[in-house]
């Protein structure tokens, strides 16, 4: 709890680079219910998206009881320039192979975020992101397989893949972009080691499986340090659609 | 996700909350007469198995003053946990004192969990226990001649599977 007190403003942007991550990506791959390529596939986006909505909320329930707030109004009621979501989601959910190429370098990179806070030293956090890596394992295995099937199909499949993960390529690690304060994170032990680290170890994992795929690997990224903070034009289309009920009569209760 | 904030208020992380390594405190005999109601409050996605057997009743603190019971979600984005929060508070109302149920991390819900009474349930519901990838077995004739279909099914917590033995789709409960 001391961690807390003494850096409340390092750990809520620790906070908030997560949940508008998991909340992003949640709502952005929201949008193939009912239209994936196959029925199971419908079904397991949208499980997905309801887990990922689910991880953002309680996130943003702790940045809430940090910040005195509240979680509804952190996730929907600040503008597109205040979200502090990787690049890397700015990319819309495109075709399958973007989704698939998308998914699977977040998801990895989530992993290795996860590990890195998991045993920290503010309770709150350390629990739920053990909660949260439980059923994250199901994500990472479901994203690989795909990425397997599709990297195996000759042709189009494998076109599209190579594509995606080339157009995405440069933005890819900016999940590991830094954060405000991240030398106190890691000197508070809420993180076992600064983002470029952990981008190291992340870049270790993700690499062996896409060189035996002969898949492209991520160049190094581009303006790291605004991974965070400067936004595709495109995100604001998404904002615009998330925010859309709430917009339209401010302050009611659904 | 509920834009009205009880979801959102999965919060309850509280931050200054304090847990006990019991998992229950106040007057024995009324937590006990707590715990033996919320054994009669089904699970609202399983309805065959309780809250109890379902194994995420973590904490009951019972006083003159209140009750206040801690679960532990299955998964983090349960859409059920608001009906399960009110199905409990509904149950409980009959002690006549305030009733406060709070969602918590503080130990992650497996599905180890479960009651011996709530695994024979789940497969009396056609519903496959928790298993080790390779081990899930039909609920239906036992078979261990089993495919998984989709790890993702219905609900958050259940993957579709199929059965070569006897033909059948079931569902397995997922490990967690």
């Amino acid at each position: 709890m001391t961690a807390v007190a003494a850096r409340p403003t390092a750990l809520a942007g620790l906070l908030r680079s997560m949940a508008d991550d998991e909340f992003v990506i949640g709502f952005s791959d929201s949008e193939w219910t009912g239209i994936a390529p196959i029925l199971e596939e419908d079904i397991a986006m949208s499980s997905l998206s309801q887990d990922e909505l689910g991880h953002a909320a309680a996130l943003y329930g702790l940045l809430a009881t940090l910040e005195d707030g509240d979680a509804d109004a952190l996730a929907y009621d600040r503008g597109p320039a205040d979200f502090r979501h990787a690049r890397l989601l700015d990319h819309g959910r495109g075709d399958w192979a973007m989704t698939i190429a998308r998914r699977y370098l977040y998801e990895t990179a989530d992993a290795v975020r996860l590990a890195a806070v998991g045993d920290g030293a503010w309770p709150p956090l350390t629990e739920l992101a053990g909660k949260i890596a439980r059923e994250e394992r199901y994500h990472v295995a479901h994203v690989e397989l795909w990425l397997d099937r599709l990297a195996r199909a000759d042709g189009e499949p494998r076109d599209r893949l190579v594509a995606a993960l080339t157009a995405l390529g440069p933005d890819a690690g900016t999940v590991f972009g830094p954060l405000p304060d991240e030398a106190g994170l890691v000197a508070d032990g809420l993180l076992d080691a600064p983002m470029e680290v952990l981008e190291t170890r992340w870049r270790a994992t993700i690499e062996p499986r896409l060189r035996g795929l002969g898949l492209p690997v991520p160049p190094p990224t581009r303006d790291r340090d605004t991974s965070r903070t400067v936004h595709d034009p495109a995100f604001t289309e998404l904002w615009s659609m998330i925010t859309s009920v709430r917009r339209s009569d401010p302050g009611a209760t659904w | 996700m509920s834009e009205g904030g009880t979801h959102l208020a999965i919060a309850a992380a509280r931050s200054g909350a304090t847990v006990a390594p019991t998992s229950t405190a106040g007057d024995a005999d009324l937590v006990a007469r707590v715990r033996a109601a919320l054994a009669g409050v089904p699970d609202p996605e399983l309805p065959v198995l309780s809250v109890v057997d379902l194994g995420i009743v973590h904490r009951v603190e019972a006083t003159d003053d209140g009750i206040r019971v801690d679960i532990l979600p299955t998964f983090i984005g349960c859409p059920a946990l608001d009906v399960i929060r009110d199905s409990i508070a509904g149950r409980l109302a009959v002690f006549g004192r305030p009733v406060a149920v709070e969602t918590t991390f503080v130990v992650p819900w497996t599905s180890d969990r479960i009651s011996e009474a709530g695994l024979a349930a789940l497969r009396s519901a056609g519903i496959a226990p928790p298993a080790a990838p390779g081990e899930t077995r039909c609920p239906w004739c036992d078979s261990g001649q089993v495919v998984m279909d989709s790890a993702f099914g219905p609900t958050q917590c259940r993957s579709l599977f199929y059965c070569r033995g006897c033909r059948q789709p079931f569902e397995s409960l997922k490990s967690v």
